[in-house]
């Protein structure tokens, strides 16, 4: 099944559009990388696609549904049911332990997840040991790897990624990457990761090039 | 994970600020049901106490003061009228019933009231223990009195001359307790009733009424006695006996009855059986009896002589210290006592004693509007309703309790603001996770929710130890108060109202967080992840 279809995707803020697509497509099971410069429209892509902006134009379908079509709240419903976003920031709630911030989001997916899922995700991103501890007391890595299970707790049909690398050295970046694709890939799921990182180009099954449509 | 753990977990994100919030609001809320209950239950005491009261004859002076020295007992009488003077009005045929009161002494800060048994009634008080009076310086306690002095059925105590405690010792007057109430949550509960004649005798006028009374007995057992077979001796004897009879504390209209009595011509009389019924009859009637009385025939002296002699035995049978008939009752274990009882009869009353209030209770209410008009337009004694006295004194302490309750809404509103701005605060370092929520699939309307949620929550923290805090503080009042000043506050109770203000003071901390919740609701998210840190 096609996990993204864009087809004549514009849209932008002004008269000039900052993110003009023909065609874009991401297989299920397929992993991408997205890459452009800065300002070149690469986290309005991903808004774009995980439905959090309309376009001005154009046509976006996840796993065959059309998005235009969804309502607000369909699309909210949508989005937490078969996507996993992992943001730059990670934005882990602060309030919250590590395994109730991956409660949290197996509650907004809708979807009934067994507690031992919670136990493999933070085993297989080896987080288990601070599975109680908040946010605050975490590490860098840690954090990181926290919002990766927290993006796969629901088993979502497609993983994006925004910009997951950049603050990262590239003994680090290389270990997200490596560690965001096993993970997205062993759960079957298509992964499209978005980012100005040069880095990450030809570490994915395909790089598609921002930066020249922009 | 649930919205409420959502929310209790960001609460705690901020400790010290949700702390001050519901502090704040449990303060307010203390204050409202502080308010509320003490309002409320001292309007019902004002009104139990005075049920049963339509009107209180006194001395000239405050009505309010009156009606708080004799309807509840927290005011020094402003003094005493002649029962003769209130009479009239206690016959009237407007008042159902007329029940006089003696105050004056105590015994460790409990006042003794001189009275009759009726006057439990007032109050719903029947007997626990023991039984009602039937002679001088006999007392039953209320329950109050009781538990505070230890005093039971049997027991003696000296009284003291005062409302307060210090006053000085009745010494060689020793009350005896033959009863004790059942705890009514009245006034009635801290009194010591005892009977009018009691008060008379511990100060003074009772001795001489006493002997007047004794003497008064010895004058009817003569008059049970005299010859009636010779007429003109009878008229002569019967006149002196009459006019013994006149010297006496009896009042003065009997005493002209019987004056009138003496001077009629006994010789056209049938002084027999329609005589003995004359005597039956009660005082105040004596001047329509002698009114038949001239039409009497005396000619059957022996019965007349039977019959006259059996009147005055139950005429003094009657009178208020001659308690034989009375003591022939039973007043065992039961909770009946002597209303009702012949012994009690308001015309027995001695009405050359003073008092010092009369409580009327009306036949219909169309007798407030008149009676009181009345008795005040004839000056010689003062008539102040006790609905109209407390109407007033709670309009006046009202204004004091509107004033605190304005301060304690201000103090709530102070609440709700607080915790506005803490929400509104939060949520300009939230907007990310906010955003994220909707990242994660929560849907606007679940975003408004959480948010209404913390604010819900933190009014609810505030207003649930408001609650506690202030029934707590009237407990606590109400116990202090009970054991200092006899007044009845319970904070283990719940009124409707709180039940309003509770849902008030929630829609306070809804309105609140509302301006966060949609601010929350419109979260651009997009725009949020693209600016937030």
């Amino acid at each position: 099944m096609t996990a993204i279809t864009v087809e004549q995707l514009r849209f932008g803020y002004t008269d000039k559009p900052i993110v003009d697509i023909e065609t874009f497509r991401l297989e299920q099971g397929q992993s991408v990388a997205a890459i452009g410069p800065s300002g070149c429209g690469k986290t309005s892509f991903l808004h774009l696609l995980a439905g959090l902006l309309r376009p001005d134009s154009g046509e976006i379908a996840l796993l065959g549904q059309s998005l235009a079509a969804l309502s607000d709240t369909e699309l909210d419903r949508f989005r937490g049911g078969n996507l996993g976003i992992v943001l730059q920031q990670f934005r882990l709630l602060r309030g919250l332990s590590v395994i109730d911030n991956l409660r949290l989001a197996g509650k907004l997916s809708r979807c009934t997840i067994a507690p031992e899922r919670y136990q493999h995700l933070l085993k297989r991103l080896d987080i288990a040991a601070v599975a109680d501890h908040k946010p605050s007391e975490l590490s860098q890595g840690q954090a990181q790897r926290a919002a990766i299970a927290r993006a796969l707790v629901h088993k979502p049909s497609i993983v994006m990624a925004d910009e997951p690398t950049s603050a990262l050295d590239d003994r680090n970046a290389q270990e997200v990457i490596e560690l965001l694709n096993s993970a997205v890939t062993d759960e079957g799921a298509a992964l499209l990761v978005v980012t100005h990182d040069q880095r990450i180009r030809g570490t994915l099954d395909t790089d598609f090039d921002l930066g020249a449509i922009a | 994970m649930s919205w409420l753990r959502l929310a209790l977990a960001n609460l705690r994100l901020s400790p010290l600020t949700s702390a001050v919030n519901v502090l704040l609001m449990a303060l307010g809320t203390a204050s409202i049901v502080l308010l509320l209950l003490v309002g409320t239950q001292l309007s019902d005491t004002m009104s139990k106490n005075a049920r049963g009261v339509d009107l209180v004859l006194g001395a000239q002076g405050s009505p309010v003061q009156l009606v708080l020295a004799t309807v509840y007992h927290a005011d020094a009488a402003p003094g005493n009228i002649a029962l003769a003077d209130a009479r009239p009005w206690m016959e009237d045929r407007r008042v159902d019933q007329a029940i006089p009161m003696s105050l004056g002494d105590s015994y460790t800060g409990f006042r003794i009231v001189g009275t009759l048994p009726e006057f439990a009634d007032l109050y719903a008080a029947n007997l626990a223990d023991g039984r009602w009076w039937s002679d001088s310086l006999e007392a039953v306690i209320g329950a109050a009195v009781a538990d505070a002095t230890g005093l039971g059925v049997g027991d003696t105590f000296e009284s003291a001359h005062g409302l307060v405690e210090g006053g000085h010792q009745h010494a060689d007057e020793d009350y005896r307790i033959t009863g004790v109430l059942e705890r009514t949550g009245t006034v009635a509960d801290r009194l010591i009733l005892t009977s009018l004649e009691s008060i008379w005798a511990v100060h003074g006028s009772g001795h001489q009424n006493h002997e007047h009374e004794e003497k008064h007995d010895d004058d009817h057992q003569d008059h049970d006695e005299h010859d009636h077979d010779d007429d003109d001796r009878h008229d002569g004897e019967h006149a002196d006996d009459h006019d013994d009879h006149d010297e006496h504390d009896h009042d003065e209209e009997h005493a002209d009855n019987h004056e009138d009595h003496d001077g009629h011509e006994h010789d056209e009389h049938d002084h027999d059986k329609e005589h003995a019924d004359e005597h039956d009859e009660n005082h105040a009637k004596h001047d329509d009896d002698h009114e038949d009385h001239d039409g009497h025939d005396h000619g059957d002296d022996g019965e007349h002589d039977d019959e006259h002699a059996a009147d005055h035995d139950d005429h003094d049978a009657q009178h208020a210290d001659d308690h034989e008939d009375h003591d022939g009752h039973d007043h065992g274990d039961d909770d009946e006592h002597a209303s009702g009882d012949a012994a009690y009869d308001i015309n027995t009353l001695r009405y050359d004693e003073e008092v010092t209030a009369v409580l009327l209770t009306f036949r219909s209410p169309t007798a407030a509007v008149s009676l009181p008009r009345q008795i005040n337009a004839g000056g010689s004694v003062l008539a102040a309703s006790p609905v109209t006295e407390v109407t007033r004194l709670l309009g006046l302490i009202g204004v004091g309790l509107d004033g605190l309750r304005t301060f304690a809404w201000l103090l709530i509103i102070s609440a709700g603001l607080s915790i506005f701005a803490a929400l509104y605060g939060s949520l300009r370092s939230r907007r990310g996770d906010i955003a994220m929520l909707r990242c994660l699939g929560a849907t606007r309307s679940e975003v408004l929710v959480a948010l209404l949620l913390e604010g819900l929550l933190l009014t609810a923290l505030g207003v649930v130890l408001g609650f506690l805090a202030g029934h707590v503080t009237v407990e606590l009042l109400g116990a202090w108060l009970e054991s200092a000043r006899g007044v009845s506050f319970t904070g283990v109770i719940w009124l409707s109202a709180e039940t309003w203000l509770l849902l008030s003071l929630l829609i306070v901390g809804i309105i609140a967080a509302l301006v966060p919740a949609v601010q929350a609701y419109r979260t651009d998210v997009a725009k949020t992840l693209a600016e937030a840190p």
